[in-house]
């Protein structure tokens, strides 16, 4: 007893070392596995809250930017809504394929605005906080956009804030497809340029080109159909000759977001009770 | 004693700031964000109890690690960069240190420069491997690890060299 005693002294740094070590890795492992970093995240009220106080000095050098932004949306929902009044053919009327906001988002998805309070995008699994939480109706797994494109999907939320799962995230998978066709591949990042996203197992008969815009499949309860994700930069057929891989400039600008929406399907809880059943079956 | 005490609060204040508002945001040539934050544990008292120097280094860690939603990459890191500190401590100033007051605005420039390096390497070596987490893309992690420990063993000495003047 003595001896197992002394030994523990004399050792006593290297199993603190050895224990918290463990605890770290553990930390670790749970953030490298979807939705699972529950305990250490950026969504509690210290780091939100300083995250936040300082966001709003920082907004006040961004505020040409944003207005500029929302200008442009609204100049853009403006012109759609008066061709649609009167019937202007000239310009394309309000549907699901030109609005940056789908035209049957009134009966299915609610759009709750939001704020960027932290953007990382430099590391290979990045996250941004978001000014806005439980209180707002915001929860976990809503889909989150900008006017330009899509930005990720809500991973934690607490009363206040909440942490979004970026696309710039080694986690982040999605469904897209080809605008203009119905060719499904899935969405993911290689952890490399902030601006250019991959796209793989699009079928090998999907008419790609370069140039090609890719948008949201609407085949997850989280994007609407046809929210705009990037252009086709470049493709290549994978090693079993099957499947393009392409790879994709985003629209967003990934490293300059200032005010979002977050996408709230209000038919969301039947459809995944539908698929479960299917599951079961 | 009380006067380092309130001595290392404000630094680890001041340079968890910069860190979060500053360097987290550099993105040099888009993937490079420079990490001086460890000069905090690097400074940190020689003569302090060991226990709760790597006590300590965890929390720092667990800290950046909350800011940055990044899990225990952090933490895991600065613990390797306390466990491993004494080792250094002999190499970079030969036997003659054993504990003594040896404080590090009085060691020559060389010596200094040995210690942070090691250091800050093994930090980061450590911080990115768990970062990227895949063997697969080891090349990518190296690069990343020289290219971010020369931005950080550059900041944290010409921090060390402005603050520790003033404070003589």
């Amino acid at each position: 007893m003595q001896q197992i005693i002394n030994f523990l002294i004399r050792n006593k740094n290297f199993l603190l070392f050895a224990f918290l070590l463990m605890l770290s890795l553990v930390f670790t492992i749970q953030s490298h596995s979807y939705h699972r970093s529950k305990f250490v995240n950026s969504a509690n009220w210290f780091t939100g809250g300083i995250y936040g106080s300082v966001s709003s000095v920082q907004d006040y050098f961004n505020l040409k930017t944003y207005n500029q932004q929302l200008l442009e949306e609204n100049a853009r929902l403006r012109t759609i809504v008066s061709a649609t009044k009167t019937g202007d053919e000239s310009i394309e009327p309000l549907t699901a394929a030109n609005s940056p906001i789908p035209a049957d988002s009134t009966v299915q998805y609610a759009y709750n605005p939001a704020k960027v309070i932290n953007n990382n995008y430099a590391k290979t699994d990045n996250f941004i906080t978001l000014k806005g939480g439980a209180s707002s109706d915001i929860k976990k797994d809503q889909g989150v956009i900008t006017s330009q494109g899509i930005v990720g999907i809500i991973d934690n939320t607490s009363s206040s804030y909440s942490t979004v799962l970026s696309i710039l995230n080694s986690n982040f998978t999605t469904q897209v497809k080809l605008k203009g066709s119905e060719h499904f591949g899935t969405l993911q990042w290689d952890g490399k340029s902030p601006n250019v996203v991959q796209v793989i197992d699009m079928q090998q008969q999907a008419p790609v080109t370069k140039g090609d815009t890719i948008e949201t499949s609407g085949k997850s309860a989280i994007f609407p159909k046809g929210i705009p994700v990037g252009v086709v930069q470049d493709y290549t057929l994978d090693s079993s000759k099957n499947f393009y891989t392409l790879s994709v400039k985003l629209m967003n600008d990934m490293t300059s977001l200032g005010h979002v929406y977050v996408i709230e399907n209000k038919a969301r809880v039947e459809i995944e009770q539908l698929e479960n059943e299917n599951y079961e079956e | 004693m009380k006067n380092n005490v309130l001595k290392n609060i404000v630094r680890f204040v001041a340079l968890m700031f910069v860190q979060i508002y500053l360097f987290n945001h550099i993105n040099f040539l888009g993937y490079i964000n420079p990490y001086p934050y460890v000069l905090f544990l690097l400074v940190f008292p020689f003569t302090a109890n060991r226990s709760l120097y790597i006590f300590i280094a965890f929390l720092t860690g667990l800290t950046m690690d909350m800011f940055g939603n990044s899990g225990g990459v952090h933490a895991a890191a600065c613990l390797f960069l306390a466990y491993l500190r004494p080792l250094t401590l002999r190499f970079a100033f030969g036997v003659s240190y054993e504990y003594n007051a040896i404080k590090l605005s009085k060691v020559s420039l060389y010596g200094r420069f040995v210690y942070i390096s090691i250091l800050v390497f093994t930090h980061h070596l450590v911080l990115f491997l768990l970062e990227v987490f895949n063997i697969s893309n080891i090349l990518y992690t190296l690069n990343k690890t020289l290219v971010t420990s020369i931005f950080t063993i550059i900041l944290c000495i010409v921090f060390n060299i402005l603050f520790s003047r003033r404070i003589e």
